[in-house]
């Protein structure tokens, strides 16, 4: 599938891709308009005056961001933003550094995931994470499968729970029928395409409600970035899905709403076609327009 | 038109000072390059040349691995049975590797994946500070305190033996071996740790389900070159080991080494007589193990780099 150039194409296929998707309350997805009203829509995440701190270096100034569940929400930014950090604190990677201080609330379904007490591992059951270079692990596809589900399944499993496990994840990335005969095979030999699908894929044995994706794009082909787009359309309703991106046309095909930050700041959030076409900030339509970034 | 294209090249082909700098430093690099080659080719040539005067005359190859008798010195019944110091030698290494495998990789996981900034820097320092130790500070060691420590603890009759030597050699090994063990671990790329983080593994779940799995080769070459300065090492075994032929029958007997073998006898033999031949037999069949085990170890590592 091409890219689409045109808003009028861009429609077409938002329609298109739509038709895949699961049916969202309140969402129209198979109009072609864009339109997806979804009031008191519930949210998945929510940031309270979050600041972020890489050392002395302040990367988040108090952050209130909240995303809908169900959606697709972009965040969009130049390089050093904070868009990445922001969307690596909702799951605690970030904490990975060590030099991290984290100042404010972040709520996923309610939760205050910085409590004292949080389980890390309940946390990133809830939250799975794409990242920027696909990066699956140096073993079988079978076994990338079945990493998360067995850390997550306190009890042994049998193998036709695993056999089921595996064909109902690759099925859902539309990867089944490429490799049901090869799943014993390295999963770093596969095309980036195909590694990033088994990525989102091994996540899904885990029953996240929220899927981050850093850049899941970045490192792939356009006809690649197409099929990974399709993917997240098709994902959405079942999943909440925040998604980083450098792409400002991807934020605009893909997403139903989408964020715009700043130097640390979130500047402005609203439904992506109100965003590309009547910004509230100057800064944002300088960015949308190209004049920076 | 011409003149000036000659000129041109002229210019090119000047040969000033750097080119003729340039020419001898390269020069010199090569014969540093080569040199490793030079001795090691060397080496072989010597000690088969010593040897062989006596591989091709009065060896015999089931004396040599079959008895263990070594009487080179014997007046009318010279034998040069290698089986007890082969066996002191295999002794005295594997129970260095019991003591250092746990050890040194302990050491490196917890360097590699635990331990972070200062603690990680001080530790490393301290290793490689350890790895410097002379052997003979570590014989003195096992000849003076642990020879007192094995005796009082397990009230046997003497400390210089395969526990004693082990354990110094096996505190020897551990230090390079960890330093090996540990750049396994750091070569394995981060993105590998954070995935399986952010699928909520803990950090004892990455490291046996990813880490330890993606270092296997970089650890199997560590532990294979420990056991290959298990086999080489001479003088902390010499002193440590009780020097005494003997199959051992349990860790408290005293054992003596190849290498020991031919530290102690080698300045007390005539120059081409049997002995001097029988030593330097020795010699190479030491040199053919420690080559292969690290040709093992080279050949794992490369292993890595192919996946």
């Amino acid at each position: 599938m091409d890219v689409p150039k045109t808003l009028e194409q861009q429609t077409m296929w938002r329609g298109v891709l739509g038709d895949s998707s699961q049916p969202v309350s309140g969402g129209n997805p198979g109009s072609g308009q864009l339109k997806v009203e979804m009031p008191n829509q519930a949210l998945a995440i929510e940031t309270t005056k979050l600041s972020l701190w890489y050392g002395t270096f302040q990367a988040l100034f108090d952050v209130d961001f909240q995303v809908k569940q169900g959606l697709v929400t972009s965040l969009i930014g130049p390089s050093g933003c904070g868009k990445s950090t922001l969307l690596r604190s909702v799951n605690r990677i970030n904490e990975r550094l060590g030099y991290v201080r984290t100042e404010g609330k972040v709520e996923v379904l309610g939760h205050d995931i910085y409590a004292p007490g949080v389980d890390l591992t309940q946390i990133r059951s809830q939250v799975g994470m794409v990242f920027q270079r696909p990066n699956p692990l140096p073993v079988t596809i079978r076994k990338n499968i079945l990493f998360g589900y067995h850390l997550h399944t306190p009890r042994p499993t049998t193998k036709s729970e695993d056999d089921a496990v595996i064909e109902s994840a690759l099925k859902e990335v539309l990867l089944w029928d490429d490799l049901k005969d090869k799943l014993n095979a390295p999963a770093i030999n596969l095309s980036l395409e195909q590694q990033q699908k088994l990525c989102i894929a091994r996540l899904l044995p885990i029953k996240p409600t929220v899927l981050l994706m850093d850049e899941p794009c970045s490192a792939l082909d356009p006809k690649a970035t197409a099929a990974i787009e399709e993917l997240i359309w098709g994902l959405r309703g079942e999943y909440t899905i925040l998604i980083v991106t450098h792409n400002m046309a991807q934020a605009r095909r893909a997403s139903d709403e989408c964020a715009f930050m700043l130097m640390g700041k979130m500047v402005e959030h609203s439904k992506t076609e109100d965003l590309f076409v009547t910004p509230e900030h100057q800064e944002t339509a300088d960015y949308i327009e190209g004049k920076f970034g | 038109m011409n003149s000036k294209h000659s000129k041109d090249l002229a210019r090119l082909d000047r040969r000033d000072l750097s080119w003729y700098m340039d020419r001898l430093v390269q020069a010199v690099m090569f014969v540093g390059g080569i040199s490793a080659i030079i001795f090691i080719v060397g080496i072989f040539v010597f000690i088969s040349k010593e040897g062989f005067s006596f591989l091709f005359d009065g060896f015999s190859f089931t004396e040599f691995f079959g008895s263990i008798n070594w009487r080179p010195t014997s007046e009318n019944n010279k034998t040069f049975g290698a089986l007890a110091l082969i066996v002191g030698t295999a002794s005295i290494t594997g129970m260095a590797m019991l003591i250092a495998i746990p050890f040194s990789l302990g050491a490196a996981i917890y360097i590699g994946e635990f331990a972070t900034g200062k603690t990680r820097e001080s530790l490393k320092v301290l290793v490689e500070l350890l790895a410097a130790i002379p052997s003979v500070v570590w014989g003195f060691i096992g000849l003076t305190i642990m020879n007192g420590v094995i005796i009082q603890l397990f009230n046997v009759p003497v400390g210089l033996n395969v526990l004693n030597a082990g354990v110094i050699l096996g505190l020897m090994a551990a230090p390079i071996m960890t330093t090996i063990a540990e750049d396994a671990l750091k070569a394995v790329p981060d993105k590998y740790r954070e995935a399986a983080e952010a699928m909520g593994a803990t950090k004892w779940q990455v490291i046996r389900q990813v880490v330890l799995p993606a270092a296997k080769n970089g650890l199997v070459s560590a532990v294979l070159l420990g056991i290959g300065r298990g086999f080489g090492e001479t003088m902390a075994v010499l002193m440590a080991s009780g020097h005494s032929i003997n199959i051992p029958g349990s860790v408290f007997d005293s054992v003596r080494a190849l290498t020991a073998t031919i530290a102690a006898e080698l300045g007390e033999t005539a120059v081409g007589s049997d002995h001097y031949g029988a030593l330097f037999t020795l010699g190479i069949f030491l040199f053919l193990i420690t080559f292969l085990i690290n040709l093992t170890a080279d050949l794992v590592v490369r292993g890595i780099k192919r996946s």
